[in-house]
């Protein structure tokens, strides 16, 4: 079996390809800059914080992608609020009040899941299962792109200076609340997006490893956005192409790329990489 | 360009119940040059934050006289800044056009000759495309300058801006401060170089917790002043009595 002759021939693949790459264009460039807010980890308690939400939604109205999605949105939205609204009184820094709340989530979501009445299973809800990526599901992550990458394009100035110096923003009265908020928010329909295709937990791997890696090809925020992007995007094929030829679930799959493409980078990447850092050239050398 | 006064009436602010700027009461002229000295501990930065609005004093009041937040430009200490984060020089300078570009508006190529010229003026003209990661601690307080310079702001609050600088980038960024006192504009700076601020800056406050003394350089500045500075015990007095000091102007009024 060829590589290419599988996508053509199973309709399925065509649409898991498709809402692989709609993930890949909007989830890693909210990834680079939570790695330089020193948030790599919040995207995990992110999609944590999502499950009761979608085990609520589950339980309600059925296993719909509307209401499971829904409910995973509303959940997320409201632990990111309660986090930053804490973090933003002074009460504590954000990365531990978000470790509270996602903590506290996550164990209300097992708990729903235990002993709601609906089936759901758990394993699926962390791991998805991005070949029963239906038109619905397809049409929720083209649109969260869209909005994210528009979102971007239109917050990127406040975005990069709140993360910077949030002071500075403060007091020039920039409202650095709102776009950090904003920023969060597109964080958390992101993970909503992707969890029905790869799972709570798989999804962060998309959204984190190719922001991780993409610090070793570029110096530059907007050379690590479009980096970042690419690198997914080659997971997204990679990981879908190893998912049908060595029969391994594919949202792993996709994330195993990703973490490949990341130690290869890591390793021989031309910035501040291994490499780089051994092989230096001659001072003042061209 | 003649900014209001800053007004302090009999202001305390304080850190979980204990002082850190206590009944202080005085005004920093417009057009004035002030440093504040003091010992470590002695609230110095405190005031700072309070003269800018990120602390609200616990007691007495702040008049600003109308000034707009963006008005006030602010120079905190620099270390809590991510200096590997992948920024250019002049992205960073840029952020001081905020109060005039705002969030989403492209700037014109006037403001970015400004931008140039900015650098210029902090001594690093050909830096505009550096990344900030490469700069040394020294190099990126004056690209904080520059940063300050396109800010335009009529009030000036340095904390310690001199510190880990050497000699003759401390004299480049003295130019700065001149031009800036030449133009009108208030300057309040934290600082422990004596001789600097004898030599810079005609006024001083002396500040331990209270105010030692708050006029003149040469005057509060002596022998015995700095002496009554050094007194200021540090450590929080856990016994002390709820402090009753009459409270003035629009506070007992109320």
């Amino acid at each position: 079996m060829g590589l290419i002759e599988p996508f053509l021939e199973f309709y399925f693949l065509r649409r898991a390809l498709a809402g692989g790459i709609a993930l890949a264009l909007s989830a890693p460039p909210l990834g680079v800059f939570l790695v330089q807010r020193r948030l790599s980890l919040i995207g995990d308690a992110l999609g944590h914080a999502i499950l009761p939400g979608v085990a609520v939604g589950a339980a309600l109205f059925g296993l719909s992608l509307v209401a499971m999605s829904g409910g995973g949105l509303l959940a997320g939205l409201a632990v990111m609020l309660a986090a930053g609204l804490a973090a933003r009184g002074g009460a504590m820094r954000e990365d531990a009040s978000l470790a509270g709340f996602y903590l506290v989530s996550l164990a209300l979501g097992v708990a729903l899941v235990s002993w709601g009445p609906a089936q759901l299973d758990l394993l699926e809800l962390l791991f998805g299962s991005v070949l029963a990526v239906d038109d619905a599901a397809l049409l929720l992550m083209a649109g969260t792109a869209t909005v994210t990458l528009i979102s971007l394009a239109v917050i990127w100035r406040p975005l990069v200076i709140e993360t910077f110096d949030a002071g500075f923003l403060r007091a020039q009265d920039g409202k650095g609340a709102l776009w950090h908020l904003w920023f969060l928010a597109l964080v958390v329909l992101n993970l909503v997006a992707a969890f029905q295709a790869l799972g709570t937990l798989m999804a962060v791997g998309l959204m984190m490893l190719p922001a991780v890696a993409a610090r070793f090809v570029s110096p530059t925020l907007a050379g690590q956005v479009v980096a970042s992007v690419a690198i997914a995007t080659l997971a997204v094929v990679a990981g879908l192409t190893l998912s049908v030829q060595a029969d391994i679930a594919t949202g792993p799959a996709i994330v195993l790329c990703a973490g490949a493409l990341w130690l290869a980078l890591l390793v021989a990447g031309p910035e501040a990489s291994l490499a780089a850092r051994r092989l230096r050239r001659p001072h003042l050398a061209r | 360009m003649t900014p209001p006064p800053l007004v302090l009436d009999n202001v305390t602010v304080a850190y979980a119940r204990h002082p850190a700027v206590h009944h202080l009461s005085g005004c920093f002229a417009p057009g004035s040059m002030t440093a504040v000295v003091g010992p470590n501990g002695a609230g110095k930065t405190t005031l700072l934050r309070a003269l800018v609005g990120e602390l609200q004093p616990e007691s007495g009041r702040i008049d600003r006289g109308g000034l707009a937040p963006g008005a006030i430009g602010y120079l905190p200490q620099a270390s809590a800044l991510d200096r590997s984060f992948p920024l250019a020089c002049a992205e960073v300078a840029a952020m001081g056009m905020w109060a005039a570009a705002g969030p989403f508006r492209a700037l014109s190529p006037v403001e970015r000759d400004r931008i140039e010229e900015a650098l210029a003026a902090v001594g690093l003209r050909s830096f505009a495309a550096r990344p900030i990661a490469t700069l040394s601690a020294g190099q990126f307080q004056r690209l904080l300058f520059a940063r300050l310079l396109l800010q335009d702001a009529p009030v000036l609050l340095l904390d310690e801006p001199f510190n880990a600088i050497d000699t003759r980038t401390t004299a480049d960024l003295i130019r700065v401060l001149r031009r800036w006192h030449g133009e009108g504009r208030t300057i309040i700076a934290v600082l422990h170089d004596l001789e600097l601020v004898r030599a810079e800056f005609p006024d001083t406050l002396l500040l331990a917790r209270e105010p030692i003394a708050w006029g003149r350089t040469a005057e509060a500045l002596t022998a015995e002043t700095l002496f009554r500075a050094r007194l200021m015990a540090e450590a929080w007095d856990e016994t002390a009595e709820p402090c009753h000091r009459a409270t003035s102007g629009s506070r007992r009024a109320a």
